[in-house]
């Protein structure tokens, strides 16, 4: 018992990772990975054995989807993870941003005619901005959301914030599916959703929906932000303020913390990263289409920050390029390999339920400061287990 | 000012609340008494419109909110003896639809309405019943008991976890698209004054208000119920009493698990169909009935249920209305302005952080 206790507080005391060496080593890895897909990759001297084996379990689509999903679960990790607020509807401000960037940067809108520097010809009709002012509009779009839905809500208890968030992020979603004809009004086309957008302008050559390495770069550089923003935020007062109330609301408030803007700051920062996120990955597939924006992308990113580790940055990249790419590649790739290997048909991808949720389960049944811990968090969440040990002895008794 | 007068103005203060909450409550009531005014209009506008209609659509909207409360009492039973919101629980109840579809077409070959069809109708009633039950008592031991006095996020999530695991299993029984049953019960209908009245209606009536009756009994006479209500006031203070607080939690997701059973059959026998996501969809329809009726009361869930059954009734179903594809942004609609305008319910005691 001693030792186990003096062995915790040792480890609790050990001093995180300098940032320097993480965010050079994710850097680096960024680089490595341009230089593999945007030269090696198209280079015909490339054996055919290493190009199909990276066409299959890594391919360019799958690494910038996940960095998608490494921006979006970031903005969620500032809510969840620093604030402590369990947002289940985070899928909403992911659609937002996403139909910012079909209203902004497509031909959607005919019947307006608005150019934004934007990198199509001012023949084109519709709204044009662009791509890098929708970014800031989408981020403005989601916080404002963020605050609309939170400053009502976020006084409640924090397991009544889960479902009035899940609440949005089912509304909005519902909006935009159904929003084909609001009053005669064409809001979002319905389920055939928006499609062709403009390309991104970078002041050299303009992204289409097909530059994955140059677009690889402009995500790289996004989620990059994130993690800057999200670890400037937390040295500063703002978020010692977030990890005050997430240990421990009322002392929080004694020492002068106010809740109510310290909350709402946190979500309101967490939907930025969420629309962020929405108008990347609406450039990544080169279109909005509403039957994506499900329930299910919520609990994927909330899996991703829990996976990794709440409160971690470095942790919660890793546990969202994991699950990300298990989502996308690693288990069709797997149940493809798996089934031409047994001459089986396993229908490999709708395991995604269960591994999604046995990875809930199990991480905060048995480890739930994640896979890279943040050692504040984990002393929190296990607060509770001094009195568990007592439980075996009572059942014991019976 | 007078010291006299200071002092009795404070007392004042203290007697109403601060002006915050004074004037949280005005905003409260004026909203409530708009929304209400707006429904009553409308419900007048259609009542005049197509008087036949709406009562039908009335009675169906009814019948579902017996449904709803059938699994809203799993979620207010859960929350009010250990303050966790069961997101599994609507899956539950999808899986218990499923385990009726099962029991009575595949496992016992009853398609048709003639009397081997009701009494195997009422087996399945019991085995599912049983079934959810268990399943219930199986969930709450593996996922939740150890993470009793975790944070509160912890359970949050490994319901959500447990909620995905159950659809997982949904997926690969029914299939990943909407599946169709042949129903044993009664499919012809009888008017009265004008209104069609279908009979598993009327059979739906019998099973649900039996049960609650029961249900009703169960806690506020049985000695077991007395061990749930003492749990659910202090869990310490009833352990010190000799309760067995595991065992009465366990009891208590038996008792919501065993509701969900019985509500799976009959949505299956109304409905005749079933889809894995049916547990999320209508899940979240009845925890917002039982938010609507004030979390963690019993009545209040039967009747935010019924409320909530009816509504949506008559938004899917009345010529002017928002019609079926808003339904469930209806619902989600009342669920965050009760969550923002009136958190207790209209049963339940105030749940503000005291903050």
């Amino acid at each position: 018992m001693a030792t186990r206790a003096a062995r915790k507080a040792k480890k609790a005391t050990r001093q995180p990772a300098s940032h320097r060496t993480w965010a050079l080593g994710y850097l680096a890895l960024a680089a490595v990975m341009f230089v593999v897909y945007q030269y090696a990759l198209p280079w015909e001297g490339l054996p055919l054995p290493i190009y199909d084996f990276l066409q299959l379990w890594l391919p360019p689509t799958a690494i910038n989807e996940a960095l998608v999903y490494v921006i979006c679960a970031l903005g969620l990790n500032i809510v969840v993870g620093y604030a402590g607020l369990l947002d289940l509807g985070y899928v909403a401000f992911w659609a937002i941003g996403g139909y910012c960037a079909g209203w902004f940067m497509s031909n959607f809108f005919e019947q307006w005619n608005f150019h934004g520097l934007a990198s199509v010809p001012t023949t084109e009709p519709g709204l044009h901005i662009n791509f890098w002012l929708v970014l800031v509009i989408g981020g403005a779009v989601c916080a404002f959301f963020g605050v609309v839905i939170g400053a009502p809500t976020l006084r409640l208890k924090s397991d009544y914030l889960a479902l009035v968030t899940l609440g949005f992020g089912e509304i909005i979603p519902q909006i935009f599916f159904n929003g084909e004809d609001i009053n005669g009004f064409n809001l979002s086309n319905g389920t055939k959703g928006i499609t062709r957008l403009d390309p991104i302008p970078t002041g050299v050559k303009d992204l289409g929906p097909f530059d994955f390495g140059s677009k690889f770069v402009i995500f790289v550089l996004l989620a990059a932000l994130m993690v800057f923003i999200s670890l400037q935020l937390r040295r500063g007062r703002l978020g010692r303020a977030w990890l005050a109330i997430r240990e421990d609301e009322l002392a929080a408030s004694m020492m002068g913390v106010p809740l109510m803007r310290t909350k709402l700051a946190s979500y309101a920062v967490g939907a930025v990263a969420g629309g962020i996120g929405g108008v990347a990955f609406a450039t990544h597939v080169d279109g909005v289409y509403a039957e994506r924006f499900n329930f299910s992308i919520s609990i994927f990113l909330l899996a991703m920050v829990v996976l990794g580790g709440m409160g971690n940055v470095w942790g919660v990249i890793l546990g969202a390029f994991i699950l990300a790419w298990v989502n996308s590649t690693g288990l069709p790739a797997l149940g493809d390999t798996f089934n031409t290997e047994f001459g089986t048909d396993i229908d490999f991808p709708s395991f995604t339920f269960l591994l999604f949720g046995l990875v809930l389960i199990l991480m905060i049944l048995f480890k739930r400061e994640g896979l890279i811990p943040e050692s504040r968090l984990r002393m929190v969440l296990h607060e509770g287990d001094a009195d568990e040990e007592l439980k075996p002895a009572q059942e014991e008794k019976k | 000012m007078s010291q006299a007068a200071v002092v009795e103005k404070a007392a004042v203060r203290q007697y109403k609340g601060t002006p915050g909450q004074i004037r949280r409550r005005r905003i409260e009531l004026t909203a409530g008494v708009v929304l209400a005014s707006l429904a009553m209009v409308w419900i007048v506008v259609n009542i005049i419109n197509s008087p036949a209609q709406f009562a039908q659509v009335f009675i169906l909207g009814f019948r579902n909110g017996l449904l709803y409360a059938l699994i809203a009492l799993g979620y207010t039973l859960v929350y009010g003896i250990i303050e966790l919101i069961n997101f599994a629980h609507g899956d539950l109840f999808m899986l218990g639809a499923l385990f009726a579809s099962y029991f009575i077409t595949v496992w016992f070959g009853q398609e048709n309405s003639n009397l081997a069809g009701w009494l195997t109708f009422l087996a399945a009633l019991i085995a599912a019943m049983a079934f959810c039950g268990g399943l219930n008592i199986l969930i709450e031991r593996l996922a939740y008991r150890r993470l009793r006095r975790a944070p509160k996020i912890a359970p949050l999530i490994t319901a959500v976890g447990v909620s995905f695991i159950l659809q997982f299993i949904g997926i690969k029984w029914n299939g990943s698209t909407p599946r169709n049953w042949p129903k044993v019960l009664p499919q012809s209908e009888f008017t009265v004054l004008g209104v069609n009245i279908a009979w598993n209606t009327v059979i739906l009536l019998l099973i649900a208000v039996p049960l609650l009756l029961l249900l009703s009994w169960v806690v506020t006479k049985t000695r077991q119920g007395k061990a749930m209500r003492a749990t659910a006031q202090d869990q310490d203070a009833a352990r010190l009493m000799g309760i067995d607080v595991n065992r009465t939690i366990s009891f208590t997701f038996a008792i919501g698990g065993a509701l969900a059973g019985a509500a799976g059959l009959l949505y299956q026998q109304t409905t005749g169909t079933t889809n894995y996501n049916l547990g999320f969809q209508l899940g979240l329809i009845a925890f917002t009935s039982a938010v609507l009726g004030g979390i963690g009361n019993l009545n209040g869930a039967v009747l935010g249920a019924v409320l909530i059954g009816i509504i949506q009734g008559l938004n899917d179903g009345l010529p002017i209305a928002l019609g079926q594809k808003w339904s469930q942004t209806v619902v989600f609609t009342i669920l965050i302005l009760i969550m923002v305008f009136k958190p207790a319910g209209l049963l339940g005691k105030s749940t503000t952080e005291k903050v």
